[in-house]
């Protein structure tokens, strides 16, 4: 797949050696392989009468501003864009042949174009509500955006957090409880909060006291958690639904003006508390982690725990409280999938949504923002299935469900690449 | 600052690593520690450093008896330590190294990374180091990232400053500078404790300097002893420093490498197309700075590297692209850089490690069943030959000294029918007794017409060994010279300087 192309020289006085430029073939024929299977599904597969259109409505009928609903001919539209993506292809493979790399945008060109070609195929004859589409995917994303940047501090810290999951699903249980109790919301987040920090507890003296296996204790972890929130909701909150498993949900509240912003408005800033103060969350952690004293030593500690451990810095109690506050940050995003959106606890409510966090991690290259991002994806993904299964497409819901996964599993194992996790990641520090 | 150490006693389990021992370091003086791997003297600074708590015997400054919790109290108090291995953390810039355990902030918690670059600076121009303390820490050759260390110390105000086998990893112009660093220090008034087996260094810079042998201090000797007195007191024998070997009887060309080039998981080109031969009967060393490329030279000879380029013809038989069993059973031996890693399986016996590389058949292998009779035979005998120092040929590997694991290595590959040996830092180490033995074992090999390649970064090594000496700059080979090639050229020439009237190598 890759051949020697060209030597570059050594620079002089410079430490670097010479590198040499791999031509790598991936990107161009994933980019072929995508504009085929577009020609295929926009033409072979054809859909509507012709002549038909697909409507994306633009605005929700509560907006003040009011875009009109955006018609195209669905057969025109579908094939300009299958001629463009060829078109990106082509000149994927020859910008490989001169041995230069495919440019990232030229990758995210072709992906919009592609999703916008597929959206007007699959809606043809019928209606796309893209506000709503965007709105499901922030509300997707939440639980998935805090579960990340637990995973990156932890990990950014040195543990391997596979125990998202089992946090979620604390979080989740312990905030249905304690709000319906008491009634406020609040305090149901804060319960949340505990919970995760109890898991972590547990992950975290077993893998830095105890030496266990991370990754083990991780999974040990969930299926623990699985097991005591499901024995607990079939023995005392289903028979007791109306005191224990009926809390008040956060409100929605609206931003002035921003939430009026076109398309992007409802999704972004006609959300709940939990949804702004994770915007608040991802802000805070990229700029502790990257700008203060905590973010310093605490990456210390995951890149080189010994260079920390010499300069006087306790490695494994830092560790320890660190992945003690990831497991209060992915306790938070827990709480939003009971008092949130769905308004009470349900058994095993998570659905795995722990392990795509984790996901999100590596394909974020444990950076807050760009592991922020990886989870927007995967939310879409997931809206997307929703939507198009709301609307009747013509793809079986089946493929659809499979859709979040099949891009977790694309975007972790083919587009990262070369990201390099934290050197310590895993490994517990032995004096 | 005065630095004393009173009795200080360390043990780990069984092991005895220091045995009270006591020491003193005058205000602006160099002392150095002299004594082989394994005798104690890292244990000892860790114990100074605060990362290990002494079991007896107390630390004093200036006359204080001082109590050490952990590195940031001796740091505190004023003792700074330049690791033999850098506590630097690769991803992280200068400044930010240099700031870590002691940031300053700003608002909000920011860190004042103004602050931490006007540092660096200001201690980089005192010393004539010219650093940028933006620069990534991984993107610096070793020889700057020592220095960083040194600001880093520095920086704390450190009084004491412990240098940690520091030579290891400098070419011998680096070494001179950092020699040069050391007495600049010195008359700044710090006090200096330099760790090391080497030599010439010792009496280079050396104030006074103390001999340390299985954890005791076994005296303490002036700079201007002789070598042999100086290494007969740190092993506690006389010992041969030279090498004995007669002229080689040199035969045709045997391996013959033509425009090499390897390159890495990196996309670098760690091996710079190269060129050499080596003729049946002789030693050529391959010389370099740790890192020039040696390691995926070689590796790339046995068929470890992925991505190679170029000719490799052992008796006019191509290896290149053959795996690493046809290789080995083209007749090549090999001593791994890392034994415990590559070398052996620490969790198998004496035995099974003599077998390791020839459980494919014969005679070790019959119908696919190990032949254990055989191989107890074979063992018992490769013991005794070559002198390994074991309860038993069922001893785990992981149990013997190093010395005895490099010989149960060489046991192995010497008693292979060889076409070629390649040994990698083939005493790296070693007590000085095992490495006598390993020398002369290669010699016997070279001197029975096998041709022979030897890594090695030591100087006194390579000048030992070699009939002729390949030393390789950044990848390259800087040119091939005779074994007798004087140390100062040897020395420019792993600066990439080539050697006047050198032969060059493509």
């Amino acid at each position: 797949m890759s051949t020697i192309t060209q030597a570059v020289q050594p620079s002089q006085g410079h430490p670097a050696l010479p590198s040499v430029v791999l031509r790598s073939w991936k990107a161009a024929i994933a980019l072929s392989i995508f504009a085929v299977a577009a020609l295929f599904i926009f033409i072979g597969l054809r859909q509507g009468a012709p002549g038909a259109v697909s409507t994306f409505q633009l605005s929700q009928s509560r907006d003040i501003i009011q875009l009109p609903d955006l018609v195209l001919p669905t057969f025109a539209t579908t094939l300009v864009c299958a001629i463009l993506l060829v078109a990106m292809a082509a000149w994927s493979v020859w910008i490989t042949a001169r041995s230069a790399r495919v440019p990232l945008w030229l990758i995210v060109a072709f992906a919009v174009v592609f999703m916008v070609g597929f959206l007007t195929w699959a809606a043809a004859g019928s209606t796309i509500p893209v506000p709503g589409l965007f709105v499901g995917t922030v509300t997707l994303s939440v639980p998935l955006i805090f579960g990340a940047l637990g995973g990156v501090i932890s990990e950014r810290a040195g543990v391997v957090n596979v125990a998202i999951e089992g946090q979620l699903l604390a979080g989740a249980f312990s905030s249905a409880v304690v709000a319906s109790i008491t009634g406020n919301p609040y305090l149901g987040l804060v319960a949340a909060a505990i919970a995760g920090v109890l898991v972590s507890f547990v992950l975290a003296a077993f893998s830095i006291k105890y030496l266990v296996d991370q990754v083990i204790v991780g999974v040990v972890l969930n299926v623990l958690v699985i097991g005591l929130t499901s024995f607990f909701f079939s023995q005392l909150l289903s028979p007791n639904a109306a005191l224990l498993n009926t809390p008040d949900r956060f409100p929605r509240i609206n931003i002035p003006l921003l939430s009026e912003i076109p398309i992007l408005g409802p999704a972004l800033f006609r959300q709940t508390f939990i949804v702004y103060f994770m915007y608040v969350a991802v802000a805070v952690v990229y700029f502790g982690l990257f700008h203060t004293k905590w973010g310093l030593r605490l990456r210390s500690v995951g890149e080189h725990p010994k260079a920390a451990d010499t300069v006087g810095i306790n490695v494994n109690g830092t560790r320890f409280w660190n992945v003690s506050l990831a497991g209060a940050i992915v306790g938070f995003g827990g709480a939003f999938f009971t008092l949130g959106s769905v308004g009470a606890f349900n058994k095993e409510m998570t659905a795995g949504l722990g392990f795509i966090a984790l996901a999100a991690v590596i394909f974020g290259q444990w950076d807050p923002l760009k592991a922020t991002l990886a989870a927007l994806l995967f939310g879409f993904a997931s809206n997307l299935q929703n939507v198009l299964s709301i609307i009747g497409s013509p793809v079986p819901s089946e493929f659809m469900l499979m859709l979040p996964y099949v891009v977790t599993i694309f975007a972790v194992a083919g587009l990262v690449g070369r990201s390099r996790p934290p050197a310590a990641d895993g490994k517990p520090y032995i004096k | 600052m005065k630095l004393e150490l009173r009795g200080i006693t360390k043990t780990f389990g069984a092991l005895v690593a220091n045995d009270h021992i006591d020491l003193t370091v005058e205000a602006g003086e160099i002392h150095a520690l002299l004594g082989e791997n394994g005798a104690g003297k890292s244990t000892l600074m860790n114990v100074l450093y605060g990362l290990y708590q002494a079991d007896g015997g107390e630390i004093l400054l200036d006359g204080v008896v001082q109590k050490f919790a952990g590195p940031g109290d001796a740091m505190n108090a004023g003792i700074g330590m330049v690791h033999q291995h850098f506590m630097l953390i690769p991803v992280f810039t200068v400044a930010e190294n240099v700031m870590l355990g002691h940031e300053e902030t700003n608002f909000a918690g920011r860190l004042n990374l103004g602050a931490a670059r006007k540092k660096v600076r200001e201690i980089s121009d005192r010393f004539g180091f010219d650093i940028d303390p933006d620069a990534l820490i991984e993107d610096l050759p070793v020889g700057v990232q020592q220095r960083v260390e040194i600001i880093k110390a520095l920086s704390r105000e450190a009084r004491v400053l412990v240098f940690d086998e520091p030579t290891a990893v400098l070419t011998p112009q680096e070494t001179d500078e950092l020699m040069a660093i050391m007495r600049q220090l010195k008359e700044a008034g710090t006090s200096i404790v330099f760790i090391t087996h080497k030599l010439r260094e010792v009496r280079e810079v050396a104030d006074r300097i103390t001999v340390i042998r299985r954890g005791k201090v076994v005296g303490e000797a002036s700079p201007t002893a002789t070598n042999t007195e100086l290494a007969s007191l740190m092993v506690g024998r006389a010992v041969e420093l030279t090498v004995h070997k007669g002229e080689p009887k040199l035969g045709g060309e045997a391996l013959v490498v033509r425009d090499l080039a390897v390159i890495d998981a990196r996309h670098q080109l760690v091996v710079n197309h190269v060129s050499f031969e080596v003729k049946a009967g002789e030693v050529l060393v391959i010389a370099g700075v740790q890192g020039n490329g040696q390691t995926e030279l070689i590796e790339a000879l046995m068929g470890l590297q992925p991505r190679v380029t170029g000719a490799i013809e052992l008796n006019g038989v191509s290896l290149h692209g053959l795996s690493v069993r046809k290789i080995l059973d083209a007749g090549v031996g090999f001593v791994p850089e890392d034994r415990t890693e590559d070398g052996l399986v620490a969790a198998f016996t004496v035995a099974e490690n003599l077998m390791l590389d020839r459980s494919t058949g014969a005679p070790f292998v019959k119908a696919g069943t190990l032949q254990r009779g055989y191989l107890a035979d074979f063992a018992r005998e490769k013991v005794t030959e070559f002198d390994i120092r074991t309860q038993g040929i069922d001893s785990l590997a992981g149990q013997l000294s190093g010395g005895n694991q490099q010989k149960v290595v060489l046991a192995r590959e010497l008693s292979r029918d060889l076409k070629l040996l390649v040994a990698t830092q083939p005493t790296r180490g070693l007590d000085v007794g095992s490495i006598e033995f390993v020398h002369k074992r290669i010699i016997a090999t070279r001197d029975a017409g096998i041709p022979v390649i030897v890594v090695s970064t030591e100087l006194d090594e390579v000048v030992g060994l070699a009939d002729r000496i390949a030393v390789m700059y950044r990848g390259g080979i800087v040119g091939i010279v005779p074994g007798t090639t004087p140390r100062s050229v040897l020395g420019l020439m792993m600066t990439g300087e080539p050697a006047p009237g050198a032969e060059v190598a493509a």
